[in-house]
């Protein structure tokens, strides 16, 4: 790893110019990295509550089949319908589905990992003052709010004829999404909230690889950059590319539904399917978009608390921009089913399973970091090997799914739901969870509790494991995905994975426990509470950091062993 | 034990579905605690079957496991009590190379059944029967051209369910789709509304109906049964409640079959608009 070679300065020069903001506008008008970064935390954690709660009442309805008691209750309590109307119901239980999606992908992970961790870590990783951009960083965050509350409106207008809101799943597919089959405004305000949070990552990917072009301290070549900075630069660009075709895709379909075009509407000579191909194009990136950067906080931690740089740097950011560029070409294979040809379905086929070489290399090189270490297991790294372990799992089942010859019997089913739930609720959030222990005394200063920290570990991992595990078999036998209700031989297994959700929530509930307990007892956590292993550049900083850092920019010379 | 009766053996214990014998109808439908995929009843759903069963999965449960083992080996061997002076070994040319070698031969070795896998079930072969399925909200409707029948199906209601009878909420309808056993059947699939994507596991068949749109598939039920699917891309509020039944009954009970339908379900004009746009013959788009 790179080293400082020369003294910083830890004191605040700020009262040399301007008096330091305070009080709302410190927050509204924000050009400072570390508090748009906080800023960002919490939002993730309240959407993260809001995406829960939408999950935890779908699992509480499909604990048991032929339940016509929580989606009734739930579509009285927010659409004011009757209990004995099931109708309303199944529609609000499909406006749940889709909800719960766009706010985990949109207003949890991507606000956590890129905004939060990413604002507050990149600079001071590469030894930068702030972002690019500083103003440009404001907006990129209070885009978010604005646009959660968009969706968030679009659940009380109508969409379905006589229902609210839109169920149409994350994907948004026409022509369900067109007048065809949401004539009502829900959609329109579901479009909306996207083209905002989209112009938000836009914005700030652009911040991100000009900061890392452009401001990292001296000395510090792009090879001497902690690689989870690399994690983020690579998941810059995925952003600023795939993110535009996805504002062209939804915004046809706001001209198809407002201003009379057919893009998507075969009786104008339009295909549904040209939607599906702009938004995978977009939507296959955004899966890489959402666990690069968890792969960065991974190499940190693994390194950190094994006392060992990563094993093999390079191989780990070849690997990164490969899994990114080669996520590009591989986004039909979400689209098997819809009557592509054979040999553009065998193309797809072999792209994707290209993808696991380069993944498996990440894995393999976080093991060989540990193997010969000397690994402490503290809570971040605890975290860390659970991942690890998990999004292997998750990873193989996106091998089988890869073939699209067993995709046919998988495609839509709860196979695929176990899949990307093994790779972002047990793969992103455990390391949006490690990266919470590992930088909690950094940005804050204090101490988190081990017990709870270790406790929320292993009471979230039975319970994320008890929800999915057994929707791979559900999966197998056949059950549908973004169903209300399931034949009776489905009970069992939904009945577990049930089990598993009360236990997840039971483990969200010791996170938060544990987050308040920190703050009241305020121990003192130190420039850094991680030892030898720690050897990036925030950890030279004081803990929480000065408002402004590295006025005198930090000369980096070359790592010991490299 | 040799290998074919090996991979029966476990077919039927994945399986655990099969509630038939070989002298009763065997059902395509899920029971309860199952593990594994519905009885497979044509060709090319026992090779997706058996490709899964036998080369996905045992190479996904050993990585799965070597990780685990891996894993739990480091920790074991360098914690910091057992190992408190870490090396500072970065690199090691021969097992980077090994590591990204060796998954690469896997995936080959995988591509070739796969492979031959995907081009079974996407070539369409002569077909002995066609019959046109059109999805729309909220049921399916089929019609064969041919024959000159059309009828609806409609999810039979749940006061209609008689257990007794077999009858299994969510997918049993009022009129099953009959077909002889052992002749190729090609479906030609579409929609009047939103996407819907038809699916009968048993069979290893599953295709999106497009509006605008016909897409193809096919399928040689080698059993006589009855096997269900369901609705399979989210259509609005009762996605849940439009399954698919198909009934696989010998030639003879079809022909009596075919004699009553061709009364009962004449395509005519009191045919549904669904039934009729299922019986028109419908230009294919760009595939």
């Amino acid at each position: 790893m790179a080293t400082a070679v020369s003294a910083h300065d830890a004191h605040d020069h700020s009262d040399d110019g301007h008096a330091l903001p305070t009080g709302w506008r410190r927050f509204l008008f924000s050009t400072n990295h570390k508090d748009i970064g906080t800023l960002y935390l919490i939002f993730a954690v309240l959407a993260g509550l809001a995406g829960s709660a939408m999950s935890g009442a779908m699992r509480l309805n499909l604990m048991y089949p032929d339940n016509h008691y929580v989606f009734p209750l739930i579509s009285h309590i927010l659409a004011g319908t009757d209990m004995s109307d099931y109708d309303a119901a199944k529609n609000m239980y499909n406006v749940f589905t889709t909800a719960h999606g766009v706010i985990m992908i949109f207003f949890m992970v991507m606000p956590a990992l890129i905004g939060g961790f990413g604002n507050w870590f990149v600079p001071l990783m590469i030894g930068a003052p702030d972002m690019a951009f500083p103003r440009m960083n404001n907006i990129s965050f209070w885009l978010l709010p604005a646009s959660f509350t968009l969706l968030v409106l679009s659940m009380f207008v109508e969409g379905s004829p006589g229902m609210h809101g839109f169920g149409g799943g994350w994907v948004l597919y026409p022509p369900f999404s067109s007048n065809a089959g949401t004539p009502g405004p829900a959609m329109d305000f579901v479009i909306l909230s996207l083209h905002l949070a989209g112009a938000s990552s836009i914005l700030g990917a652009i911040n991100f690889i000009t900061t890392i072009f452009n401001m990292r301290a001296p000395g510090m070549t792009m090879l001497r950059m902690p690689l989870f900075p690399w994690s983020v630069l690579v998941t810059a660009f995925l952003l600023v590319l795939s993110l535009p075709v996805l504002a062209g895709g939804i915004t046809m379909l706001l001209t198809d539904r407002n201003f009379g075009t057919t893009f998507f509407d075969p009786a104008g000579g339009g295909d549904p399917i040209l939607f599906q191909h702009l938004f995978w194009f977009f939507g296959h990136p955004e899966v890489y978009i959402l666990i690069l950067p968890g792969f960065g906080v991974i190499s940190q931690i693994v390194s950190t608390f094994s006392r060992k740089p990563i094993f093999g740097y390079l191989g780990m950011v070849y690997a990164m921009c490969a899994i990114g560029a080669v996520g590009f070409v591989v986004w039909a294979h979400h689209m098997y089913t819809v009557g592509l040809s054979l040999n553009t379905q065998r193309y797809f086929v072999f792209a994707t399973m290209v993808i696991a070489v380069p993944t498996g290399v990440k894995i393999f090189s976080w093991i060989a970091t540990m193997w010969g270490g000397s690994i402490s297991l503290r809570t971040p790294m605890i975290w860390a090997i659970g991942f690890i372990f998990l999004f292997t799992v998750g990873g193989v089942t996106g091998v089988v799914l890869a073939n699209a010859g067993v995709d046919r019997a998988l495609h839509e089913t709860y196979y695929v739901v176990a899949h990307f739930h093994y790779t972002m609720s047990l793969g992103a959030v455990f390391t949006i969870f490690a990266a919470w222990y590992y930088w909690f005394p950094k940005m804050t200063g204090y101490m988190y509790n081990e017990k709870i920290g270790n406790a929320h570990f292993w009471i979230l991992f039975v319970g994320v494991n008890l929800v999915f595990f057994p929707q791979h078999f559900l999966g197998i036998a056949g059950m549908p995905r973004r169903y209300i209700d399931y034949p009776e031989a489905f009970a069992y297994w939904n009945w577990w994975s049930s089990v598993g959700a009360l236990i997840s929530g039971l483990a969200t509930l010791v996170f938060l426990y544990g987050v308040v307990e920190a703050f009241a007892k305020k121990r003192v956590a130190g420039d850094n509470p991680w030892g030898v292993g720690a050897d990036t550049l925030e950890w030279t900083l004081p803990s929480p950091p000065p408002f402004h850092q590295y006025e005198t920019l930090p000369r980096i010379g070359p790592a010991a062993g490299h | 034990m040799t290998l074919r009766a090996f991979r029966l053996a476990s077919t039927g214990l994945l399986g655990l579905a099969s509630v038939g014998t070989a002298w009763a109808e065997t059902i395509g439908a899920p029971v309860s605690g199952q593990i594994g995929f519905q009885p497979p009843v044509t060709s090319v759903a026992r090779d997706l079957q058996d490709f899964h069963n036998f080369w996905l999965m045992p190479v996904i449960t050993i990585i799965s496991l070597f990780v685990l083992a891996l894993l739990a080996y480091v920790v074991w061997k360098f914690n910091d009590k057992a190992n408190p002076t870490p090396s500072k070994t970065t690199h090691n040319t021969l097992i980077e190379v090994v590591w990204t070698v060796l998954p690469v031969l896997i995936l080959v070795v995988i591509a070739i059944p796969s492979f031959k896998l995907l081009t079974k079930e996407l070539t369409v072969p002569a077909a002995d029967m066609e019959i046109k399925v059109t999805g729309s909200q909220w049921h399916w409707s089929y019609a064969y051209p041919t024959e000159k029948i059309g009828f609806d199906s409609f999810i039979k209601d749940q006061k209609d369910i008689d257990q007794s009878k077999g009858d299994m909420w969510l997918l049993s309808v009022d009129n099953e789709v009959v077909v002889p056993v052992n002749k190729t059947v090609v479906l030609d699939v579409t929609s009047v509304d939103v996407i819907h994507s038809f699916v009968i596991q048993s069979f290893g068949i599953r295709i999106d109906a497009v509006p605008g749109r016909l897409n193809q598939t096919w399928f040689k039920a080698e059993q006589e049964g009855v096997y269900y699917g369901q609705c399979s891309k989210i259509c609005g509020k009762d996605h849940a409640f439009m399954p698919i039944a198909f009934r696989v009954v010998a030639q003879d009970k079809y022909d009596a079959w075919l004699a009553g339908a061709k009364k009962k379900f004449a395509l005519g004009e009191a045919a549904s608009p669904t039934v009729a746009s299922a019986a028109v013959e419908q230009q294919t788009l760009a595939r």
